[in-house]
């Protein structure tokens, strides 16, 4: 496969997408996990939800 | 599992914990499906091995829009049916559409230095769209500066859908304007006119792309319920400190009020 005379500016695209979708799926999975140990640490310290049911269970 | 059982937090977050695994592997497949057709469609006759850039650039494109699309739908549902994970779908979208249309943006720069002999032009297309990511960071702002959610969430939903009427200028700016940017080749009256061999990796890359938008928002939201509830604890927690402390000082001021000796 020959990108031919514009080669830079085809892997240039394909590779900022990549890496911008990749930034986001390191974002969120990393947000979740920041707000989950965020959870867990009030829970702990014995503020729980008036239903009684932890706050971090999300199944 | 109905419609309306979605509209509780928890049996959302339950139900999208069992499908959001199989939604980012049906995803990722798509992608590289997507990616292996898109790597071995033939060069342009006019553009070259450049055209390999619109299976990049029309999906951000698309999606660019189809975000706020969505964003809109959510901005009614927090103002007329007041849906509780209405402005968490809006707030959780928004990020993603901003990085969408940055991707929109720059892959079609990078696209148009080679075609048209620029990065950028200010034609009608281009600066639509440039509006378009302005106002996408314009509402996350919005979202950060009120501190109190559900005044955020109605501020938000006003300017989305005020920000609404810029979707079809930008869908018809290539009919309605003189603008460099090229008409509609996919989604126009009479059909594509597209080449297969360049339609079909352009319909896979668009369909993994909005799986794609629809994986991360959906995990995006779960983010936002799980903040809201961070919040909501927090306050509790500040709440049960402040009710104690003014426990403490009454107390100690009928203590004081006592004679010597009496306590």
């Amino acid at each position: 496969m020959s990108l031919g005379p514009y080669a830079s500016f085809i892997v240039t695209s394909y590779a900022l997408v990549a890496a911008v979708v990749l930034l986001l799926i390191v974002w969120i999975i990393a947000d979740y996990r920041r707000q989950q140990a965020r959870l867990k640490e009030i829970e702990a310290s014995g503020i729980t939800r008036r239903s009684g049911r932890s706050a971090a269970d999300i199944r | 599992m109905t419609l309306t059982d979605l509209a509780n937090p928890t049996k959302f977050l339950a139900l999208t914990a069992r499908i959001l695994p199989w939604l980012a592997g049906v995803t990722a497949v798509l992608l590289a499906i997507g990616l292996y057709q898109s790597a071995m469609a033939p060069d342009d006759y006019q553009q070259g091995a450049t055209v390999k850039i619109m299976f990049i650039h029309v999906p951000n494109a698309w999606l660019s829009m189809f975000v706020w699309g969505v964003m809109s739908v959510a901005a009614l549902g927090t103002l007329v049916w007041r849906h509780p994970l209405a402005d968490v779908a809006a707030k959780a979208a928004a990020p993603i559409g901003a990085a969408f249309t940055f991707l929109a943006l720059v892959t079609g720069s990078l696209w148009g230095r080679p075609m048209w002999g620029t990065y950028w032009e200010w034609d009608a297309r281009l600066t639509s769209v440039l509006i378009l990511f302005l106002m996408y960071l314009g509402l996350m702002a919005l979202w950060r500066a009120v501190e109190d959610p559900s005044r955020a969430a109605r501020a938000a939903a006003v300017l989305t859908l005020v920000g609404a009427i810029n979707i079809p200028i930008i869908k018809f700016s290539v009919d309605w304007w003189n603008t460099l940017h090229q008409p509609a080749s996919v989604l126009r009256v009479g059909g594509s006119t597209l080449d297969k061999a360049f339609l079909w990796p352009l319909l896979v890359m668009a369909i993994a792309f909005s799986l794609l938008f629809i994986t991360l928002h959906l995990a995006a939201m779960r983010n936002e319920i799980l903040r809201r509830r961070v919040r909501s604890l927090q306050m509790m927690q500040a709440n049960r400190i402040a009710f104690s402390s003014e426990v403490g000082t009454g107390s100690r001021e009928e203590n004081a009020s006592k004679p010597i000796g009496a306590a």
